[in-house]
Formats: structure tokens, sequence, C-alpha cells
């Protein structure tokens, strides 16, 4: 018989399943936009000083899609979960069952790695059709995007178990967001920010996924052995499970 | 499994109707420095409708969710099914079915969709959850309705979906918030008529409610909770005999003062109330003493017997009405 968190997982893709066409649209929309906006058009430019070692559209889709998968993850951790909590209340539904607190985050976190692999797919095929992978290892590259995914989301249960207001969530989510986006070296390698800014971006999850997936899809050498990258995200999932089950049971069990 | 179907049927569990199921002793529910349940004792048998009855806020919820096995109990001893709620929560949990005050369904999914998912996560099969969910939807009567979603289903089709998802799991246990709080007349009669047959097959009901009505129709026993306690138990028309005279005579006046009045009917029956829109004079016989109202030179605006019922039990313990006014 399977796990009790199958059947959490089973619950969200039987969600997924109404509206995941329309996921894989935006899925496909959002990187044409960026490789034409950005990676054609500025990459025009950047591409004149020669700086970087690939064309700049092949040096930013990989920092795309792990973005991408952060992005996903960050919207189906936060505002989702606190409706959960609050307005529909599915997990009163599910405490009132025979699961526990761990079987609720792993089943949401298996649907979130299973909706950011979807979208990281329809991303990779965009990147194909713009000839920006240059590795068969770019195979693998959704399975990272999920990892992303899964660094980024269980904290994000963390903080959606925690707060009480949607305005809380949107904060948060754009305070957190857009600077790792700008900062986790999707645009520019991060050698490019003053070096107090640096460490910063070496311990969040953004930098270290972006990193694996330009070792994935352009077969370059990663800032550290790709295995302390792959370390890093799985402390922030680890980290961020253990504080989202903590804030869980606080939250349930009154 | 017997399934729910039309039919009544024994139902299949092994407990021996009578024995008990749901034990508190002392039991106590805090919220920082309020004290929610305040030491209450009972004992819930199976095969029984056992009803908590009270005001909002009286304690009834808290003390659902601690048979519940989702709230732990601050201080006392609680045992549903012969487990501990805390240790053992996952298993007692596991034989309970659950309809809360609000209905937490997905409304995103359809009706079929909602029983199916739950059922999972009682490690039952996808077949075999599909094969419930379809006897449940028949015996809620919604079964036209399965693959609609649930967020344009009316309030009445919601909770009875509710109700239907609290026995996906075939449980020893229906734990039942308010089920039919909110509900109009005729969707609350249906409720009641499903939960009446549920009882008749020997499934243990334990409800919530403020309405006195569904507690005389439903309950073979019942606690009045005031304040956190408990201050009655007893089978309904045991505790109305106990309590209260036969009949109640409801007089309204108009525009006079109600307190006055009340001393001017000193005397008749064995006691008055006092409520802001009434006055309740209790007495075996009522059609016998109204003359004797007149008598005295009152004029009600109108007067109404009618036999006595656990709101008066409720008002003549708690000096308070069920329902506020």
């Amino acid at each position: 018989m399977a796990h009790p968190s199958v059947a959490v997982l089973e619950y969200h893709l039987a969600g997924y399943r109404r509206v995941w066409l329309s996921t894989v649209a935006s899925s496909l929309a959002m990187p044409i936009l960026f490789f034409i906006g950005m990676g054609l058009a500025v990459g025009s430019f950047v591409d004149r000083g020669g700086a970087l070692p690939v064309p700049y559209l092949q040096y930013i889709a990989p920092g795309l899609i792990a973005f991408a998968g952060l992005q996903i993850a960050v919207g189906e951790g936060g505002f989702p979960v606190l409706t959960n909590f609050k307005w529909q209340k599915v997990y009163d539904s599910m405490a009132a069952a025979p699961l526990r607190v761990g079987d609720m985050i792993l089943g949401r976190l298996g649907y979130i790695a299973i909706r950011v692999m979807v979208a990281a797919i329809a991303f990779l095929v965009v990147m194909l059709a713009f000839g920006t992978v240059g590795s068969v290892l770019a195979v693998v590259t959704p399975v990272v995007v999920a990892l992303v995914g899964v660094a980024s989301a269980a904290p994000m249960f963390a903080l959606a178990a925690s707060v009480n207001s949607a305005n809380a969530m949107a904060v948060i989510s754009r305070i957190g967001v857009l600077p790792m986006m700008l900062f986790s070296g999707v645009f520019f390698p991060v050698e490019q920010l003053p070096a107090f800014v640096r460490p910063v971006a070496y311990v969040l999850p953004l930098w270290n996924g972006v990193e694996l997936c330009r070792a994935t899809t352009l077969a370059m050498t990663t800032t550290w052995p790709a295995f302390v990258h792959v370390a890093v995200l799985v402390a922030w999932a680890a980290g961020g499970f253990w504080l989202a089950w903590s804030r869980f049971r606080k939250r349930l069990g009154s | 499994m017997t399934g729910i179907s039309a039919t009544p049927a024994v139902h299949g569990h092994g407990l021996a109707t009578g024995e008990p199921v749901v034990r508190a002793r002392s039991l106590v529910k805090r919220f920082g420095d309020i004290t929610a349940v305040d030491g209450v004792d009972f004992t819930i048998r199976s095969g029984e409708a056992f009803g908590f009855l009270g005001r909002n806020g009286a304690g009834k919820t808290s003390t659902m969710r601690m048979i519940g096995c989702v709230s732990p109990p601050s201080d006392g001893r609680l045992t549903v099914l012969g487990m501990d709620p805390v240790r053992e929560g996952a298993s007692v949990r596991a034989r309970l079915g659950v309809c809360p005050q609000e209905d937490n369904l997905d409304l995103e999914l359809t009706a079929r969709q909602n029983l199916t998912t739950y059922a999972r996560y009682f490690r039952i099969t996808r077949a075999e959850a599909r094969r419930r969910a379809d006897d449940l939807l028949r015996f809620v009567q919604l079964d036209d309705r399965a693959a609609s979603k649930v967020e344009p289903l009316s309030g009445g089709m919601k909770r009875r979906l509710t109700i239907a998802r609290a026995l996906i799991n075939d449980p020893e246990i229906v734990l039942l918030d308010e089920p039919t709080t909110g509900l109009d007349p005729q969707a609350r009669h249906l409720v009641w008529e499903r939960l009446f047959q549920l009882k008749q097959r020997g499934i243990t009901l334990v409800l919530t409610t403020h309405y006195m009505e569904e507690a005389e129709q439903l309950c073979d026993r019942l606690v009045i909770m005031d304040g956190g306690r408990i201050v009655a138990q007893d089978a309904p028309r045991a505790l109305i005999d106990a309590h209260c005279t036969k009949e109640v005579v409801e007089l309204r006046f108009a525009a006079e003062d109600h307190e006055s009045c009340a001393d001017k009917l000193v005397g008749i029956g064995s006691h008055v109330e006092v409520l802001p829109d009434r006055l309740l004079l209790y007495t075996d016989d009522g059609d016998a003493i109204v003359p004797t109202v007149y008598e005295r030179g009152l004029r009600p605006s109108g007067v109404l017997v009618r036999r006595s019922g656990l709101e008066d039990v409720f008002l003549h313990l708690t000096g308070r009405t069920l329902v506020e006014a």
C-alpha cells in the first residue's frame, strides 16, 4: 500500500491535471520572451565585448531555466499553502484523516517537483529550438531544476504556515524573488558583484542551481564541485522541510 | 466493508453496542489564558447518538477537536476507541469520520474527486475508492452531481458531500460539528434523515448543535455545555422531565414592562422566566391556567401553549436561551 504522502501527492495532481496544459503554455512563453528580449537584443551588445565564454543567449538560458523553477516553487509553495490553511482549510481536512504533517509536506513537495519538472521540460524544448543546448547532460536539467524548486518551496511552506495575510505573502515573495533573480548569476557572473554581496549569492539556492544548469546544458565547469552545489540545495530542502514541519504542527495542533 | 447502500444493513464493526468508545475524565482545553473546556466528564457508547448542546463558545467544538485527535488535551484523560488521541492519533483517525463545522471541500475538484482523493488518505485502493464514492454519492443524493465541480453546489449539497466524505473510510464513529447550521429547513431535514439512517445502522454519532430540535430528534443522550462545563447529561426526555414541567405557556405583551407582568403572574404555574420578547410560564397543564392570566388583569397580545423542550431545560440550567434572540 502506498505511503500516505503519495495520497497527498495524488490529491495535488488531481488539481494539477485540470490546469497543466495552460502551465505548459506559460512555461513555453516565458523563455521565448526572455530569449528574444534579453538573449538576442541585449546579447547583441554584450557579445561585442566578448567577456563571456559563450554567446549571451546561451549564457542566460540555463540561468533562466533555474529561475523558472524557483519562481514556480515560490508561487506554489506560498500563497496556495496559506489558502489551504486559512480559507479552503484543506489542511484541516487532511489533519482529520490518518495523515501526519510530514505526509502533507512531502506530498506537496512531490507535486511541486513534478510541476517544476514539467515546466523545465517545456523550457528545455525552447532552449533546443534557440540552439542554446550544448551537452547531452542537458537531459538531467529538469531534475536539477526540480531540486531548485524543492529547495525554494520548502522554506516557503514554513513562511506560508506562519503568516495570516495574502499581503505578507506577496511582499516576501517580491523582496525575495527579485533580488535573487538579479544577484544569482542569471544575467551576469556573480564575480561582477561587489565582494561583500557575493557570499549572499553563494548561499542562496538559485545561484547553486544556475551553476548546475550551466554545467548540464553547456558542459561549463561549476565554481565549486557539483556535489557541493547539490549539497547546498539539499540543505535548503532539508532545513526548509524541518522548519515547515514545525510551523505546520504549530498551526494545526492548537 | 458492507458499504453504504440504500438497504439497511447490519454494520460490520466488531464493537458490541453499548461498549464505551469515548471516555473523558476531567478533560480540559486551554488556549493561552482562555479555558475553552473546563474539566468535563462523559462516556460515549458505541451505537448511540451523543450530542453536545450549547451556545456558541460553550466549548463544544474544542471538545470535538480533542475527540477527533487534532487538538491535544491540556489536562485530564481522554481515550477514543480505547486509544490515546495524542500518541495514537493516526490510528484513531483511521477509524473516525469527521464532518467539520465549516465545509473544507476542494472547490475546484468534482464531487466524486473530493471523495476519491480523500479515500486515498485511508489507504483505500483506487478501485475501492471509486466504488465507495459512487455508493456514498447515491446515499447523500448527489449521484447526479458526481462530475460537477463543488464550487457551484448549494450549501446543503456541500454539507451532504462533506458528510459523504466523512463516511469514506466506513468509520465506527462519526463526528459532526453543527451538521445543519446555516442550512435552510428543507436541506436540514434531508441531512437529519441521512444521519438517522446512519444511526440505525449502528454507527456511533457524536454531534454538536445549538438546535434543540436537532438534539431532540437525533440524540439518544446528550450533555448540555455552558462556559466550558457540562451542566447536565442524560437522554433528552429524561432531562426535560427532570428539569421542566410538562408544558409551557408563552405570553407576549405589546409594549409593556415584562418584569411587572411577571410579578402579576407569581403563584401561577411552577415558575416564570422573563425573556426580552416574551414570558414563559411553566406548568403541567397550560390550558388550565391561561384563564387565570386574564383574571389577574393581564392582556397578552399572544398566547401559546406548548410542550416543554430542551430549550427550556437549557434556559432553566443556564439562565440563557440556547440561540441568541
